[in-house]
């Protein structure tokens, strides 16, 4: 199962009430892919005693390193024992979508971000299988409704569930969603399921000088930029 | 969304304490238009009782209750669907972040309801100011409302825009709001609600009391007449507070012991 979404936006919140939900039916690992910091793991060891992993992407981009130790991950979560494996998003530009096809993906946004935050986030959303919303305790009706209207304009069929994760309210949906999930493709068909923008570019490589005119690649003017993605 | 004028009722089953014993009591039916209060000392689970009818829980929450929609399990879009579900909750940390003027607000709750919502700005607008003494104008900024103009406009946005037949409210009472008014108009439109308080007069004035301790309902009261005496002079002592703290509020040193 992945989980992705901004940072702050209540992924480990939502995940501790998905490993709560799990309970002693399936055993779960937890692998967090990060930039420079993560705690999520020793915090979820610590509360569930189960297995837990963390990467560091670094100089990676980290939807990048998903990608690439997401079979690894796979594996060693098999070693574990594990029934079920968990992989956090470090959630930062939120245009590449790191699920995987035949696998649970979670998209979390929280209701905090703005009533047109979900636009921004649109292919993270579109191609997740249910849109947690998190924080919706904290926020006025009027605005829920908005806000899921706009998850509604990203895709219109979108599961959408509600919730207070930290007290873990209106979760029943998503418990349904994963105790309907089958097991993980593990044959080599299993792919991303959308087209991230990944490319090997002279930023990527740690040229630092500005200006198009000093990169090579993919390359943009002012009056070019305007190759709005709008989803698969 | 409900039907406005469609009898419903929610009933709330029993669920275990925080021990995991069994709560005893019998279902709890409510209805359009009655006044509810859970009191309890904090941390007695009065908030996770409002939480579970705000979720329709089905024994998946912490409390184990069960909560039926006319007698039977709702309908999944109920506890999803804001639009859909027939409660809505204020708290005290209910906010609107949107940089918006009040009635860019309503407009834009309005809109959702499409054609239906024609007019409704207008009447959560004027619902709201008969709940707060403090004129709420439609071209103020929502966030430079104060605490008693923004529950009153959410409890009117509840009312009018959401139409939600239950309204559930979490300690609002001290945020400057007419409750009499309040529990008046709801009355009058046959809504529920139900409040979380510490309040003695809403406490008094709702028809039911449900005492809540250690996470579980440790008895549902109907006092009715028998604090009709009690209730006049609460009332009373209630009003001498609320013109104390005008007084203070207009900057005066209150003297001598005839002040209330």
């Amino acid at each position: 199962m992945v989980v992705a979404g901004p940072p702050s936006a209540g992924k480990t919140a939502v995940i501790k009430n998905m490993i709560r939900h799990l309970g002693g039916r399936a055993k779960a690992a937890y692998l967090k892919i990060d930039v420079v910091a993560a705690f999520e793991d020793e915090e979820l060891r610590a509360e569930f005693g189960i297995p837990t992993k963390k990467v560091y992407s670094g100089d990676l981009c980290p939807d990048h390193m998903g990608i690439m130790v997401v079979r690894d991950a796979i594996d060693w979560a098999e070693g574990e024992g594990a029934d079920v494996l968990i992989l956090e998003s470090a959630g930062l530009c939120l245009r590449c979508t790191p699920y995987i096809t035949g696998s649970l993906g979670i998209c979390v946004v929280s209701a905090l971000s703005g009533t047109r935050a979900p636009l921004k986030m649109a292919p993270m959303i579109a191609l997740s299988d249910a849109c947690i919303v998190t924080k919706t305790d904290l926020i006025s009706q009027a605005e829920k409704e908005v806000f899921r209207e706009s998850i509604r304009r990203v895709s219109p069929e979108m599961d959408i569930v509600e919730t207070n994760a930290v007290q873990g309210t209106g979760l029943r949906h998503l418990y349904r969603l994963m105790d309907s999930a089958g097991a993980a493709e593990d044959s080599p068909a299993a792919e991303l399921r959308g087209s991230p923008p990944l490319g090997v570019c002279t930023v990527c490589i740690g040229k630092k000088d500005i200006g198009w005119q000093s990169h090579f690649g993919v390359i943009r003017r002012i009056e070019d930029a305007d190759n709005v993605y709008r989803g698969e | 969304m409900i039907e406005r004028n469609a009898k419903i009722t929610i009933t709330v089953h029993p669920g275990t304490s925080k021990g995991g014993e069994l709560e005893n009591f019998d279902p709890i039916d409510i209805n359009p238009g009655d006044t509810i209060s859970i009191v309890g000392p904090t941390g007695s689970g009065k908030t996770a009782f409002i939480n579970d009818i705000e979720v329709f829980a089905q024994g998946d929450t912490v409390t184990g209750r069960r909560i039926d929609f006319n007698g039977e399990a709702p309908p999944d879009e109920f506890s999803r669907d804001p639009a859909r579900k027939p409660v809505a909750m204020i708290t005290q940390n209910t906010k609107c972040l949107a940089d918006l003027t009040v009635r860019e607000f309503l407009d834009m709750h309005a809109s959702i309801r499409g054609s239906a919502g024609e007019g409704m700005a207008e009447r959560a607008l004027d619902l709201a100011n008969g709940f707060t003494g403090e004129k709420i104008d439609a071209r103020f900024k929502m966030s430079s409302l104060s605490g008693g103009q923004t529950r009153s406009l959410m409890i009117a946005d509840a009312v009018a825009i959401s139409d939600a037949p239950i309204l559930l409210l979490d300690e609002i009472e001290n945020a400057g709001i007419f409750r009499d008014a309040v529990i008046a108009t709801l009355r009058s439109l046959e809504r529920a609600v139900i409040f979380v308080t510490h309040d003695p007069y809403v406490s008094m004035i709702s028809d039911r009391r449900i005492v809540m301790r250690d996470g579980r309902v440790e008895s549902v009261l109907r006092p009715r007449d028998s604090e009709r005496e009690a209730l006049a002079s609460v009332r009373g002592m209630d009003e001498a507070l609320s013109r104390v703290r005008e007084r203070i509020r207009a900057g005066e040193v209150i003297t001598g012991g005839g002040a209330l």
